[in-house]
C-alpha cells in the first residue's frame, strides 16, 4: 500500500436518540492510500455514510482520530473544518444538490468563491472543469434544463474545480439509470486513473463498486472484508 | 461582489413570493416617504424660525389682536433691533378648497425681518408704490396660473370690507422665493400691505395679529421677551412673547400632534410588514435548508452562511425601500401643486434607508441564525 492519505484510528461514533445511545461505528481502523478509488459497500445502517462524513470532515468521531492529508481533522474547530473542507474535499451527492437558480457555470464556481482567485481565473477553471466532465457547451444551462446524468456531471465538476485532495461520493449513481450510471462511473474512473484523484465512494450497487480499485464491506459499524480488484 | 449572483438568485428562487413581498415593502416605504416628508417639512418650519426672531401675540390666545400702538413701545425695548407685524387674513381663492396663508404685513419691515425670502428689487419697489400690491409664493403662482400684473380676487372669511363685501382684490407685484428648500416652503403665502387692509376692513382698525421682533443678541432673547411682556402687563391687552420656533411648535400642537399620528400610522404599517417579510424570509430559508447545507459542505463557514442570508434580507428590503422612496419622490411635485411647499428632503431618504436596514436585520436575523446553526449531516439526511 502507498502513502495513506486517510487514516482512521480507533474511531468510534455513537448518536444519542432520546435515552438511547446508538453505536454506529465501533473501534474502526482504516487507511486509504493516495490515488486509491475505494468503494464502501454494505447494507443500510452499516455506517458507510457516517464513515464518509467523518472522512469528509462533515462530522466528528465520538472517539479516535481521523487524519486526512496529514491533518488531524477531528481536532479542528467548526470554522477551521469549513476551511479545510474547502481546500481538501470535493463532494458528490446522490441527488446532485445543485443550486437550482444558478446555471452550471455558477454552480461549479461556488467552491472557488472561497478562494482569492480573480473572476477571470475562476471562469477559466470552471470551464476546464466542465470540459473534463464533457459539459463545456452546457455552462449556461440551469439544473432544471439538464438531464440527471448531466446534473451529476456538473456536481462532479463542482467537486473537482478547486482541485481537492480527495473526492467523496455518496451514492453518486443512486438516482441514475444503468447507462447513465456507467457513464458517471467511467468519469470517476478517468478522474482516478488519469488525474490521480483519490476517491472514496459509498454505494449499494455491486456493479458500481466494480469500477473502484478497492472495495470495503461494512456491517454493523465494522469493516468486513476488503477485496482488491 | 463575487457573492452577488448567489444572493440574487436565492432572492428570486420563488419569484411570485418575492414580488408580492417586495410590493408590500414598496407600498410601506411609499407611505413612509410621503408621511415623513410632511413630518420633516413641519419640523423644518420650526427649525427655520430664526433664533434671533421673537414672536409677540395675545397672552391668552393667538387669535387675540393687539393694538398697533404697541409697535413703537416694542421698538424702544432695549435689545430689539427690528419690529414688524402681521395679521391673519384667512381667505380663499375662488373655491373653499383653495385655502393658503394670506397675511397682511407691514410692507416696510416684513421682508427685512424674513431675509431668507427672495424678492427681486423691481417687485419691492412696485410693492412700496402700489397699495393693493401683493407678493405671492412661486408655487402658488404656478398652481393657480398667476403672473405678475394679474389682479386676483380673494374671498374673505373673517374680514369683510367697509362696504360689506367679502371680495378683496390684490395686484400681484412680484413672486416670493426662498433661499433654500425650507425657506421656499415658508414662502408659499400671499403677503399684502397692512395699510390697505387696515383702511379697507370693516372693523378692527388699529389692531394687528402679532408682532415680530429681531433681537440684536440672540443670547439675550429670553430677557428681551420678558421685557416686552412686562411693558404690557396688567393692560387690557397683555402679551406673550416667545421665540418664533416655540410659537410655531405650540401652534402646530393646537392642530393635533401630527408627528405622533404619523409615527403611529407608520409604526402600525411596519409592525405588520415585520411579520410579512419575516415570514417570507423564514419560509425561504426553510425551503433551502439542503442548499445551505451544501454550501457549508463545500466550505462556506457558519458566519458566511449567516452573512449570505442577512445580505439577501438586506437586498430585498433596500431594493423595495429605494423603489418606494423613489415613487414618493416622483409623486411629490404633483402633490406639492396641491400642497405648496411639500418636497422630499434628503433626510427622508436617509431615514428610509436606515429603517430598511433595520427591518432587514430584524426579519433576516432569525432565519440567518437558523442557517448558521444548521447541522450539515442532519440537513443533508433530511433531503
Amino acid at each position: 500500500m502507498g502513502e495513506a492519505i486517510v487514516s482512521l484510528r480507533g474511531v468510534l461514533k455513537h448518536y444519542t436518540r432520546g435515552k438511547q445511545t446508538v453505536e454506529v461505528l465501533e473501534s474502526l481502523d482504516l487507511d486509504i492510500a493516495r490515488g486509491d478509488f475505494l468503494a464502501l459497500m454494505g447494507p443500510s445502517g452499516s455506517g458507510k455514510t457516517t464513515l464518509l462524513n467523518l472522512i469528509g470532515g462533515l462530522d466528528r468521531p465520538s472517539a479516535g482520530s481521523v487524519s486526512v492529508a496529514g491533518e488531524r481533522i477531528d481536532q479542528l474547530s467548526s470554522g477551521q473544518l469549513a476551511q479545510w473542507r474547502a481546500r481538501h474535499i470535493g463532494f458528490v451527492f446522490q441527488f446532485y444538490n445543485l443550486m437550482p437558480m444558478l446555471n452550471a457555470e455558477r454552480n461549479v464556481e461556488l467552491p472557488l468563491l472561497l478562494t482569492r482567485l480573480p473572476a477571470a481565473d475562476r471562469l477559466r477553471r470552471v470551464r476546464v472543469a466542465l470540459e473534463i466532465v464533457g459539459l463545456a457547451e452546457r455552462g449556461g444551462h440551469k439544473p432544471s434544463e439538464l438531464s440527471g446524468g448531466q446534473a451529476q456531471r456538473v456536481a462532479i465538476a463542482r467537486a473537482l474545480v478547486a482541485d481537492p485532495t480527495l473526492l467523496v461520493c455518496d451514492e453518486p449513481t443512486g438516482d441514475l439509470d444503468r447507462k447513465t450510471a456507467d457513464e458517471i462511473l467511467h468519469l470517476l474512473q478517468t478522474l482516478n486513473r488519469e488525474y490521480g484523484k483519490t476517491i472514496v465512494m459509498v454505494t449499494h450497487d455491486p456493479k458500481a463498486a466494480e469500477f473502484a480499485t478497492h472495495q470495503l464491506h461494512m456491517d454493523k459499524g465494522r469493516i468486513g472484508t476488503g477485496e482488491p480488484l | 461582489m463575487k457573492y452577488f449572483p448567489l444572493i440574487w438568485s436565492a432572492l428570486w428562487r420563488k419569484k411570485p413570493r418575492t414580488i408580492y413581498t417586495m410590493l408590500s415593502i414598496v407600498v410601506a416605504f411609499l407611505l413612509f416617504g410621503m408621511l415623513q416628508a410632511v413630518a420633516v417639512g413641519m419640523s423644518k418650519s420650526f427649525e427655520i424660525s430664526g433664533a434671533d426672531r421673537l414672536f409677540t401675540a395675545g397672552k391668552f390666545s393667538f387669535t387675540e389682536i393687539l393694538p398697533l400702538g404697541y409697535y413703537s413701545r416694542i421698538k424702544s425695548t432695549p435689545g430689539v433691533q427690528l419690529v414688524s407685524h402681521a395679521s391673519w387674513f384667512g381667505g380663499v381663492y375662488q373655491d373653499e378648497r383653495n385655502m393658503f396663508p394670506q397675511l397682511a404685513v407691514d410692507h416696510e419691515t416684513y421682508l427685512e425681518m424674513y431675509d431668507e425670502f427672495i424678492v427681486d428689487e423691481a417687485a419691492r419697489k412696485e410693492w412700496a408704490r402700489n397699495k393693493t400690491g401683493a407678493l405671492v409664493g412661486k408655487g402658488l403662482a404656478q398652481k393657480f396660473g398667476w403672473k405678475v400684473g394679474d389682479r386676483i380676487p380673494i374671498q374673505a372669511s373673517i374680514w369683510p370690507k367697509r362696504d360689506g363685501r367679502n371680495d378683496w382684490e390684490f395686484d400681484i407685484v412680484g413672486l416670493l422665493d426662498g433661499k433654500d428648500e425650507n425657506a421656499k416652503a415658508q414662502a408659499e403665502v400671499l403677503l399684502f400691505r397692512f395699510d390697505y387692509f387696515d383702511e379697507a376692513r370693516q372693523f378692527g382698525q388699529g389692531y394687528v395679529g402679532w408682532y415680530l421682533e429681531k433681537v440684536s443678541d440672540p443670547a439675550q432673547a429670553g430677557s428681551v421677551a420678558a421685557a416686552i411682556d412686562r411693558q404690557f402687563a396688567n393692560s387690557p391687552k397683555e402679551t406673550r412673547t416667545d421665540s418664533e420656533k416655540a410659537f410655531n411648535q405650540a401652534f402646530m400642537k393646537q392642530l393635533g400632534d401630527i408627528q405622533l399620528i404619523i409615527q403611529s400610522i407608520l409604526g402600525a404599517v411596519f409592525f405588520t410588514l415585520l411579520f410579512l417579510t419575516g415570514n417570507t424570509m423564514m419560509q425561504s430559508v426553510r425551503e433551502r435548508i439542503p442548499e445551505l447545507a451544501v454550501l457549508k459542505t463545500i466550505g462556506f463557514s457558519d458566519r458566511s452562511v449567516l452573512a449570505l442570508v442577512l445580505s439577501e434580507s438586506l437586498l430585498l428590503c433596500v431594493i423595495a425601500a429605494l423603489a418606494g422612496l423613489g415613487i414618493a419622490t416622483f409623486l411629490m411635485p404633483g402633490l406639492a401643486a396641491k400642497m405648496p411647499g411639500l418636497y422630499m428632503p434628503p433626510e427622508v431618504w436617509a431615514m428610509g434607508l436606515g429603517v430598511a436596514g433595520l427591518l432587514a436585520f430584524i426579519v433576516g436575523f432569525p432565519p440567518a441564525w437558523r442557517a448558521m446553526r444548521l447541522d450539515i449531516v442532519h440537513a443533508l439526511s433530511a433531503r
